[in-house]
């Protein structure tokens, strides 16, 4: 290869992507985000009886499509946490707050949110936290804020 | 099936940030490099099939500049995956395996730096439900780590025995980003950056790029003293949600594994994906390597971890061990999506 | 007090990604000669067909590109063009216009612009010539040049161009 030339400052400049995307839900996800407006928790039954939290349209196991939708309660028990000691702008809250898997009684899995326990001590594995809902719902995840030491 | 080997590699170092080429001028050279090593220049590879994320440059159709490095006039026979360059090694074989090619050159590259790596990656996520909440790759790995530690799997020392054993290795490869003797009790004195990691638990943001070359049967035999012939190959993934998956085993690596055939022989050597500790460890269980097998000869993605390239890079690294003799047997393991959910295990033999 | 509400059939999730994008040597030269009022190619160590812009290296033949540039007039002939008439939130510029891909003397790639001229007048094999800003007004980009002006000059022969059509 010829000699290259010896390499100089490049230019940069700062770069938004954005997508302004709309998504259609289907029948699913409609009536999970319809409840989540009416501060309700849907989770589907799977073919073994067992409801699924966030509901999905088929079953991961065995591919069948499912269309029972159940309620579940916004409280339950955290599986696993992360606790973000720095939160980064986008994320759901300013302050310290954990990234958690959280089975919602009724649900036999669990759904990944936040939990705001104020502090990194606060949490634990098996803690009960409820959901702290947001004002005025619209229908979507954030309608739950988040989950909070019950 | 076709016997097909990885016959060249090439890769350019992996650093925390390019600041002054981009992603096809840090491409450029070891296209170049590959080309000239195998007497390729000014010819072309029945096959050319790379792999990126448009979403790391931030530019939708970024990976097509990466043409500019290949030459692709007269037009070429060429494939693009949003994937390591481990997937597009893979799509490559089965292309070779149909015999519609008898070479391939193959590469990856990426530069994570120029965005947010770990928030970036919450676009693996579900949109509905998940995203929304951009939770960081780190802790969810996180999240992966806590189970594992509260359920006595895994220990924060053997974690931390992973970063010293990588970075360890590290210091014979010059295109390594981490690589140093670090004790494990001064590691595990550091604070932590999203608990229960640390740092010296997580891979280093790097730009890179990698690239290797295939080849069938006696055109392999032509270029190559010892070709490093792929006997197995497969990948295998699991549900996007975190939920329905058992994270504290690598179930995919398993399945991978047999089907690549692992353990129709011994492991002299493995390179692994894994860009976590724990996760390393969730990957050794899964392709059961045992003490004799030499894990990361390079520092593996903890030493370097150039998205996109990586894995790739695994399966160049286990070939190099193959060419120059130490090792007559390698694994090398590529992943993909949150806490391992798609994993790609290769098997090569001398 | 409470209306019947409707189920909610869709929702909006919007990204947004923040990047510090580097432009790279090969682009960084160009922008650099732009903001200097030079149109930077560069020559294929092959067969010394000149880019403008260039982007690292040939590619037709992988071959990376050297330092060196070739400097190129601002004069060059229409080689096809397409007159805009659909509104976009991404065009800026007045509509109807004409977009219009331009071969600059001594380049063997063109330029994408815009000219300022009657919509019946652009046919292919127009000469033009840049336009530029007020040189206090330059900085490193393609957009120093306003647009591009017939020149008035004799058409250039298809032969001239039909390759890089």
């Amino acid at each position: 290869m010829a000699a290259q030339p010896k390499i100089q400052p490049s230019l940069t400049a700062p770069h938004k992507l954005a997508y302004t995307y709309k998504r259609s839900l289907g029948p699913v996800l409609s009536r999970f985000f319809t409840a989540l407006r009416d501060r309700q928790v849907l989770g589907v039954r799977r073919a073994d009886g067992t409801v699924m939290v966030p509901p999905k349209e088929y079953d991961p196991e065995t591919g069948e499509a499912l269309s029972e939708l159940v309620p579940v309660a916004d409280t339950g028990v955290v599986t696993s946490w992360a606790w973000v000691h720095r939160p980064r702008a986008r994320q759901p809250l300013a302050q310290p707050f954990a990234y958690a898997l959280i089975q919602l009684d009724g649900a036999a899995t669990p759904l990944l949110h936040v939990v705001d326990a104020g502090a990194e001590s606060a949490m634990r594995t098996g803690m009960r936290v409820r959901a702290r809902w947001a004002e005025q719902p619209a229908g979507a995840i954030t309608d739950i804020q988040a989950f909070e030491p019950a | 099936m076709r016997e097909i080997a990885v016959v060249g590699f090439t890769q350019s170092p992996s650093v925390r940030r390019e600041p002054d080429r981009n992603e096809v001028e840090i491409l450029i050279p070891v296209i170049h490099e590959l080309r000239q090593s195998l007497g390729f220049e000014g010819k072309q590879f029945d096959f050319v099939c790379s792999g990126s994320s448009d979403y790391l440059a931030g530019q939708s159709f970024a990976f097509v500049s990466g043409l500019d490095a290949i030459g692709a006039w007269p037009p070429v026979s060429e494939s693009h995956v949003e994937m390591d360059g481990a997937w597009a090694l893979y799509e490559a074989w089965v292309k070779m395996q149909m015999g519609y090619a008898d070479t391939a050159l193959v590469y990856g590259f990426g530069k994570p730096s120029m965005g947010d790596l770990p928030i970036t990656m919450a676009l693996q996520l579900d949109p509905y439900v998940s995203t929304p909440l951009w939770p960081d790759a780190v802790s969810l790995a996180a999240l992966q780590a806590r189970l594992l530690l509260e359920n006595g799997l895994v220990s924060e020392r053997e974690m931390a025995e992973r970063a010293v054993r990588d970075r360890r290795h590290a210091k014979s490869n010059p295109f390594a980003q981490l690589k140093g003797d670090f004790e494990v009790a001064k590691l595990l004195g550091e604070p932590h950056l999203v608990s229960p990691l640390r740092k010296h638990d997580c891979a280093p943001i790097s730009d890179g790029a990698s690239a290797i070359v295939l080849a069938a049967g006696d055109r392999a035999r032509q270029l190559v003293e010892r070709p490093a012939w792929i006997r197995g190959i497969s990948h295998i993934v699991e549900p996007q949600d975190l939920g329905v998956r058992d994270l504290t085993r690598s179930r995919s690596t398993e399945i991978a594994a047999a089907q690549a055939g692992v353990w129709r022989g011994r492991v002299d050597v493995a390179e692994l994906s894994a860009p976590f500790t724990h996760q390393e460890i969730l990957v050794e269980r899964a392709l059961g390597l045992g003490s004799k097998t030499t894990v990361n000869p390079s520092g593996g993605a903890l030493a370097g971890n150039p998205l996109m390239a990586v894995g790739l890079s695994r399966i160049g690294e286990a070939a190099r061990r193959i060419w120059d003799g130490s090792a007559a047997r390698a694994v090398a393991h590529a992943t993909s999506g949150p806490c391992l959910q798609q994993n790609l295990v290769c098997v090569l033999e001398g | 007090m409470s209306e019947a509400k409707e189920p909610i059939e869709l929702i909006r999730t919007p990204i947004e990604l923040e990047y510090t994008f580097s432009a790279g040597q090969s682009a960084s030269r160009f922008l650099r000669g732009m903001a200097e009022g030079k149109l930077l190619g560069q020559k294929c160590p092959v067969d010394g067909r000149v880019y403008f812009p260039s982007r690292g290296s040939c590619p037709q033949h992988g071959m990376p590109f050297t330092g060196e540039t070739v400097e190129l007039t601002d004069r060059g002939t229409v080689v096809t063009y397409a007159i805009v008439r659909v509104p976009s939130q991404n065009i800026l510029l007045e509509l109807p216009y004409i977009a219009v891909q331009v071969l600059l003397d001594g380049a063997d790639t063109v330029l994408m612009h815009v000219l300022k001229a009657k919509l019946e007048d652009v046919h292919m094999g127009m000469r033009v010539k840049a336009t530029w800003r007020a040189k206090s007004e330059w900085t490193t980009s393609v957009g120093n040049i306003l647009y591009f002006e017939p020149t008035g000059e004799p058409d250039a022969p298809y032969d001239s161009y039909k390759e890089h059509i």
